[in-house]
């Protein structure tokens, strides 16, 4: 692996390597596992090389640890309303970026793609793309840092970020639903979405049988909004202690994986690779089916996020991979895959069409970084099998 | 010469193919009106299947076409390439599914911005992109130009609210980008589409976002003796750590034109007036509004009004929402600039403007989104006068590239279209400006896509581009349906 510490050694790496792939922390393992690849190690392009508190934008390099920028923003009062993952692993802006993945506190305001103002990335061949600005409105030229959200590396490499922040909310109140079952799980999780609550995060916890309500404001304002909630379903509201609540969305932003913290070395995931962690991207309305059929699986379990609209499987038995993916497929859903070295990187529906092979083309003509195809034949393989 | 569109006319009755020069009158102009341009048809699909059929029809053909919906583009985005086709998508009007439970609509490009959340409304939620053309401008258009409106700090742009598109591309392949599910995995192409200004292909299908309304606004309107102290106050809002959903402010010759065009009862001899608004539940409310009153007593405001129900909050808003239409009172014609700078930098940026504009001896007014540091300056000029739209556009010029220095952007929510394509490269490298190129041509190799928008010049349409000519207000201006901001 090569880690470059300046644009420089960055540009002469990406030059002089057949093929590339940028990784951060390696927080989600299976997304740097490509065959006949060079990685490239972002972790000394790091620090924040604009932060202006009044203009509620940062810009910081694509290596820099989301945990420092938490920080950083915090003693200015201010946050990320994107709330991202895994960063008290030492998940990376730029990993969390290519990844495109939020944390449950997305449910507000948006994901990363919505906070997401601006980049600067290194092409194949070599050279600086700049594109989006560094200001909090902007609609010049083509959305190329949208595209960028998500690409998982294979259209260049990200060096450095802008983003829009929000001011930090004073309080935050977490609650928790008791629901006789996911049935009516999923009508509650619906309601609560569309109330005029505005809650910050809601996620859906299928072992413990609960809802997961968090609000963020100031503090009069979320205790008469909580018993406004406790009114709504009198008897199966409670609060949950703030240093329980904190505990319980950190597991939740850690995707339940077992990780090893450090500050100077963060590590990656220690779970047996063979336990298989995906994401899926859904709907609340499909909850109820896709949980009742997982459930027919052993040792799958579930967490939804985001009011429904993501999925975290955690599944031990790689053996499932194959029907899980067939089920996601058949509920023409997506899921890619973080962790579980065997698995495909893709389950579910994912047929790349002509119009995604031409922008690879167009951004990446030198086939410098790592093709989508290769992903999804193996995702086709192994639905197949 | 219309032998060749044949197979074009094949796919319309009659009254939905229109080519004599008097009904191709109505689509010359967009609201950039001092631009106009006659297209060599126009074309009104009913369905989507008639949309696919006429950009094949236009690939296989090699001509060039520009999808439109009501034509409120301020810069010339929608502006026919003459010998072009034009695609009126205003009767693909249907809301094809309001998911309440889902929180999403599935919409058709010519639905009216408006329509979504009145049809939402009964759900309790809404479509929050909110361009003052609301009431006429489609969301087809609106994904096009990635419009904005005064909610974006708080809320962002349309391509926040866009979950997935449905769209036949330049080369007559139909594509979905993105699903039903707020989040997407893999790149995001949907973002990608939005804003790309007609130069991908047409939008078919489009699916939205929708979210709770919000419970309850406080609007306030404070009146300034500069706009140095209304800027002040603006940082002083921001500092606070209250996140208002909009924050607009008006200069003095703004204000006038309002006032005159419809009495809105600004404080007499204010030189700027910001209007402040929060919203969100009402016990939130009720907590930060004392803080903004807090903040706004420490500001040199010399006159502070709250609007105590929903009839003064309309009077507050219909003064900032007419003030464009209104300034064509006070002159002929007027150009809108969009340009953006950090927020810090506002009142810096508004001096500078003044100077220019004393040198160059033109008027310019003053309204803008202060909340996003989103300038729009109205340079007035007489049409009539030899040269004078040369001059405006000169100083249009200079207040982008004065932008730009700031470290802002030359468009806030217009979208580059025609008006300023000759400044995308003070944004952007050469080397970036190839890559959209590229990217461009991934989607429409032939450069039939709207030719002649945000690249600098060097398309083949170029050559046959629009003319100034039509001046003065868009009609629907006239009417105070639509403003330019």
């Amino acid at each position: 692996m090569l880690a470059p510490t300046s644009l420089t050694e960055l540009q002469e790496a990406i030059r002089s390597h057949p093929q590339v792939l940028a990784v951060g922390a390696r927080t989600k393992p299976r997304l740097s596992q490509v065959d006949d690849c060079t990685l490239l190690s972002m972790r000394g392009l790091s620090g924040i090389t604009e932060y202006q508190p009044s203009e509620y934008t940062f810009t910081a390099l694509a290596g820099t640890p989301l945990h420092e920028l938490e920080q950083v923003l915090t003693e200015q009062g201010q946050a990320m309303p994107f709330d991202p993952l895994l960063s008290r692993a030492g998940s990376t802006l730029g990993g969390a970026t290519a990844t495109g993945l939020s944390g449950p506190g997305r449910f507000r305001y948006g994901g990363i793609r919505d906070f997401l103002l601006g980049l600067t990335y290194i092409d194949g061949t070599g050279q600086p793309i700049r594109t989006g600005s560094r200001v909090v409105k902007n609609a010049a030229g083509f959305d190329l840092p949208k595209l960028m959200v998500g690409s998982l590396g294979r259209f260049g490499v990200l060096a450095e970020l802008t983003f829009k922040v929000f001011p930090a909310f004073r309080a935050r109140i977490s609650l928790q639903v008791e629901c006789t079952d996911c049935h009516q799980a999923t009508e509650r999780l619906i309601e609560a979405a569309c109330s005029r609550w505005e809650l910050l995060a809601l996620d859906y916890d299928p072992a413990q049988k609960r809802l997961l309500l968090q609000l963020g404001g100031p503090q009069r304002a979320l205790e008469q909004i909580a018993a406004d909630i406790e009114n709504r379903w009198p008897g199966d509201v409670q609060p949950i202690e703030s240093c329980t609540a904190d505990t319980c969305w950190e597991t939740i932003r850690t995707l339940g994986l077992d990780l090893t913290e450090s500050e100077q070395a963060p590590t990656r995931p220690t779970r047996a690779s063979q336990t298989v962690v995906a994401q899926v991207a859904l709907t609340p309305t499909v909850v109820p089916e896709l949980e009742q059929k997982l459930g027919s699986m052993e040792g799958v379990n579930s967490h939804y996020s985001v009011g429904g609209n993501v999925a975290t499987l955690i599944c031990q038995q790689p053996d499932n991979i194959p029907p899980i993916s067939k089920l996601l497929a058949e509920l023409q859903l997506v899921g890619l895959v973080l962790q579980g070295c065997d698995a495909p990187l893709w389950l579910g529906t994912t047929q790349p069409t002509a119009i995604d092979r031409a922008i690879k083309t167009a951004l990446d003509p030198q086939c410098r970084f790592p093709s989508y195809d290769i992903a999804n034949l193996q995702a086709d393989h192994v639905a197949h099998h | 010469m219309n032998d060749s569109l044949k197979k074009l006319r094949a796919i319309y009755p009659a009254d939905r193919f229109l080519e004599a020069d008097a009904q191709l009158a109505a689509y010359a102009s967009d609201a950039l009106t001092a631009f106009h341009s006659l297209p060599r048809a126009v074309v009104l699909p009913e369905t989507s299947e008639e949309v696919i059929d006429t950009v094949r029809f236009c690939h296989d053909q090699q001509v060039a076409f520009v999808a439109r919906g009501s034509g409120t583009s301020l810069s010339g985005g929608s502006l026919p390439v003459s010998d072009g086709i034009v695609i009126g998508l205003n009767r693909l009007n249907k809301i094809l599914e309001l998911d309440s439970k889902n929180r999403i609509a599935l919409v058709q490009p010519g639905v009216i911005n408006l329509h979504v959340s009145e049809a939402a409304q009964p759900y309790g939620l809404h479509y929050a992109p909110d361009p003052s053309s609301q009431q006429v401008c489609t969301i087809g258009g609106n994904v096009a130009f990635n419009s904005g409106g005064a909610h974006c700090l708080k809320y962002g742009m349309t391509a926040n609210h866009v979950l997935g598109i449905q769209a036949v591309l330049a080369t007559g392949e139909v594509v979905t980008f993105g699903g039903r599910s707020r989040e997407s995995l893999g790149p995001d192409t949907t973002g990608l589409f939005c804003g790309s200004e007609g130069l991908f292909g047409v939008a078919l299908e489009i699916t939205l976002r929708l979210i709770p309304q919000a419970g309850c606004y406080h609007t306030v309107l404070a009146g300034y003796r500069s706009l140095q102290d209304a800027g002040n106050a603006v940082a002083q809002i921001i500092a606070s750590g209250l996140l208002p959903g909009a924050m607009e402010i008006m200069d003095a010759l703004a204000i006038e034109a309002a006032e005159a065009a419809v009495a809105c009862g600004y404080p007499p001899g204010a030189e700027a007036v910001l209007i402040v608004e929060l919203e969100g539940p009402h016990e939130v409310i009720e907590c930060e509004r004392e803080t903004l009153h807090t903040v706004l007593a420490s500001t040199a405001a010399f006159q502070t009004k709250t609007a105590a129900n929903a009839t003064e909050r309309m009077t507050i808003w219909k003064g900032r929402k007419s003030a464009f239409s209104a300034v064509g009172r006070i002159s002929p014609d007027f150009i809108v600039q969009d340009g953006v700078v950090p927020r810090l930098r506002l009142g810096e940026a508004l001096q500078q403007i003044g100077e220019m504009a004393d040198v160059a001896k033109i008027r310019v007014a003053n309204v803008f989104h202060a909340g996003d540091g989103n300038l729009h300056p109205l340079i007035l000029y007489d049409g009539r006068e030899p040269g004078a739209l040369t001059r405006a556009e000169e100083l249009a010029g200079r207040i982008l590239e004065m932008c730009v220095a700031m470290g802002g952007s030359i468009t806030g929510e217009h979208g580059v279209g025609l008006e300023k394509r000759d400044y995308l490269g003070t944004m952007f490298s050469q080397h970036t400006i190839d890559t959209m190129q590229r990217v461009r041509a991934a989607f429409d190799p032939r450069k039939i896509a709207n030719p002649g928008k945000m690249f600098p010049g060097s398309d083949p349409a170029d050559s046959q581009q629009a003319t100034s000519g039509l001046r003065g207000l868009h009609p629907l201006e006239k009417a105070g349906i639509i403003s330019r901001e």
